[in-house]
């Protein structure tokens, strides 16, 4: 890839999100973060190369894991921290957390933390668009469990029938909280579930930043001339459990090692250093820049203030 | 609460009857035209998809077919099929679609065919819509209208699954108004007020009362949300009641009338959020309640009408009596349905047992 530009983007969005989740792990483990956390560790690549695709009009729907998407596309991690610690500085002013983090002023529709429950939201979303006539794309993030839901197989059905604007984003971390997903599934090529829809159903490598990246710029490109959806499997894994510090009983420590020796931000990292002439200094100052970011986050999250009970009523109703 | 014995009264073959006449919500002078609930729910949603271009119609067998109880006729004729939209038998993603759409400053108004398949769309109804605004501090709004046909009765025989009364599973839910008109006054003026509304609003029609009659002024009119609506007023007794059941109350308050028996009629038009301040000052007026819902005894919305006019109206004069269907799934049979649901002879009993405790 020649865009110089938009691969130290890639690299800069992945290690933010890495040093992010990171962070809320650690405050996390130490009770200063409440809840629950689930993190995207691991599965950097999917989410960066998909909302690099996107310009800045087009929404995403996210999920309970969905740190990762909001700063893909652009969030501010001081106010996503504040978030994580429940201040009114955060984005959904402390009533949302960790699961429902969501940054519409950089293009969310939400995250919606019952599984799979984002889809109609941007299959509605990309119905909006076309009725416009927009040009604008809605993109619903799930994981490989999700597409076991009927709001899966429903909003693929309908987005393919009207053909709307959507790429469904499928991030294949393998687990649904403890459960394989070839335990729970027919098929092992989750692409392939796309053919009952007569949509594209593309298969790319979720560890590799530039093939997400340039997968979703055809998926999306596709939606905007008006062909309709396609579905984009990236095959991912999570590195962490399901949530920050949960056991992880049900798999191997071995088989996670084997994953994280493919980490994406090494491997990207080789990438640009070996391939794209990056010079090794040049990525070691993004990567101090993305610290001092999340420096500044956890000290901004720690001083805002709390949520006023008095107006824990607020915002129920518009 | 005490509940009065189910034979207490006989109305004879000499009984008032169920009359639109029972309702007069038009003003003598104001140009007005009589049509039916069904027509004017319909009317409402011409004039909004005219008045708006953001308002569109979704929901299974809307377009030519008119939906199952019609309500939708001759508007995939003059809007097409773009405002006018089929959608497959997909309940969750009917809602979830309308949400969408409002997330990004549409204005849909979905239809799920019969409120007992709202189950099907219970996570992005009760989970998903009525929380999204909360939960992301505020950042967004679901400006939607769901219209569902609840209920049932008069020998319909649509039995378990196609006739319940459901509007307090909505009702329960924080983040959502529910609205159930029982006159087509009211029919077209809540539901152009539900699309203006910013709120995800869940319109429930009485199945019955499509075919009622009455008044709707000719000039435009909007009923306004969360507020109750006395029907009729009296000092003696006040009946809180909504959707069928008005009906219901208000020929008991006629029937009771030539007794010397003065009936307030409160209709809670719309169910949540609940306009307890008319309830409470209708309370305190009377000192005597009556309540009456179709849905099903056991916390049923009857339930939070009662309660409200305890805690609003001090010291009643005698306990809160209730009518309520029976805790029990609608059956068939048109002999068991009639044992089931409320009738005027329950309300005139409820009424007579409240004036002489």
């Amino acid at each position: 890839m020649e865009d110089r530009a938009l691969l130290l983007e890639m690299f800069r969005r992945m290690t933010r999100i890495r040093q992010f989740e990171l962070a809320a792990t650690n405050l996390f483990k130490r009770g200063q973060l409440k809840g629950t956390v689930h993190t995207y560790i691991g599965m950097e690549a999917s989410g960066v190369g998909v909302c690099l695709a996107l310009g800045p009009d087009d929404l995403i729907a996210g999920t309970h894991r969905s740190h990762g998407h909001n700063i893909a596309k652009g969030a501010d991690v001081s106010r996503m921290m504040a978030e994580l610690l429940g201040k009114e500085t955060g984005y959904c002013k402390g009533r949302g957390g960790s699961m429902h983090i969501a940054a519409f002023d950089t293009g969310s529709l939400g995250a919606l933390a019952v599984v799979a429950s984002g889809i109609p939201l941007a299959v509605g979303a990309g119905l909006a668009f076309q009725m416009r006539g927009e040009d604008r794309v809605a993109v619903p993030f799930t994981g490989d469990a999700g597409s076991n839901t009927g709001n899966w197989h429903e909003g693929m059905n309908l987005a393919a029938v009207w053909r709307l604007p959507v790429v469904f984003v499928l991030e294949n971390n393998h687990y649904g909280v403890s459960t394989n997903i070839e335990d729970v599934t027919g098929v092992t090529d989750l692409s392939v579930r796309a053919a009952g829809y007569g949509v594209p159903g593309v298969r790319v490598d979720g560890f590799d930043v530039i093939a997400v990246y340039e997968a979703a710029r055809a998926a999306v490109a596709r939606a905007r001339s008006g062909e309709g959806p396609t579905l984009l499997v990236t095959e991912s894994y999570r590195f962490d459990g399901h949530y920050a510090g949960e056991p992880e009983v049900y798999r191997d420590r071995a088989e996670v090692e084997r994953w994280r020796a493919n980490d994406p931000i090494v491997r990207f990292r080789h990438y640009l250093e070996s391939e794209a002439g990056v010079a090794p200094g040049e990525l070691d100052g993004i990567v101090s820049e993305v610290d001092g970011d999340i420096e500044a986050a956890i000290a901004f999250a720690k001083s805002g203030p709390e949520p006023d009970p008095a107006t824990a009523m607020d915002y129920i109703y518009a | 609460m005490t509940a009065p014995a189910r034979d207490a009264v006989s109305l004879g073959s000499a009984a008032p009857r169920m009359s639109p006449t029972l309702i007069r919500q038009v003003p003598d002078g104001i140009p007005a035209t009589e049509m039916s609930y069904q027509e004017a729910i319909r009317e409402a949603l011409r004039e909004e998809m005219v008045r708006d271009e953001r308002v569109f119609l979704l929901g299974e067998d809307i377009g030519k077919h008119g939906g199952a109880f019609g309500v939708t006729r001759t508007l995939f004729d003059q809007f097409g099929p773009e405002r006018v939209r089929n959608t497959p038998i997909s309940e969750n993603t009917i809602v979830g679609t309308a949400t969408g759409a409002a997330l990004v400053g549409m204005r849909p108004v979905a239809e799920i065919m019969f409120v007992d398949f709202s189950g099907l769309a219970m996570d992005q109804i009760a989970t998903q819509a009525a929380k999204l605004r909360f939960m992301t501090g505020g950042q967004c709004s679901v400006p939607w209208v769901l219209r569902m046909p609840q209920g049932g009765g008069a020998g319909k025989s649509t039995a378990a699954q196609h006739s319940q009364s459901l509007e307090v599973w909505f009702a329960h839910i924080p983040g959502l108004k529910v609205v159930l008109p029982s006159t087509p006054y009211d029919a077209k003026g809540l539901m152009k007020a539900a699309i203006r509304d910013d709120n995800p609003v869940v319109f429930l029609e009485h199945k019955l009362l499509y075919s009622f009659r009455g008044l709707v002024p000719q000039e435009e009119y909007v009923v306004p949300l969360s507020k109750c609506d006395v029907k009729r007023t009296g000092g003696d007794v006040t009946v809180i009641a909504s959707g069928y059941m008005v009906w219901h109350a208000m020929l008991a308050a006629q029937i009771l009338e030539p007794e010397g028996i003065d009936v307030e009629v409160v209709d809670v038009r719309t169910i949540a959020p609940l306009d307890e301040e008319t309830i409470g000052t209708s309370a305190r007026k009377t000192g005597r309640v009556v309540v009456v819902a179709e849905a099903v005894r056991q916390y049923g919305p009857a339930n939070e009408w009662a309660m409200v006019a305890i805690e609003r109206a001090g010291a009643l004069r005698a306990p809160v009596v209730r009518v309520a269907g029976r805790n029990s799934p609608i059956p068939f049979a048109n002999s068991l349905e009639k044992g089931v649901w409320p009738d005027t002879q329950d309300v005139v009993a409820a009424i007579r047992q409240v004036v002489a405790g």
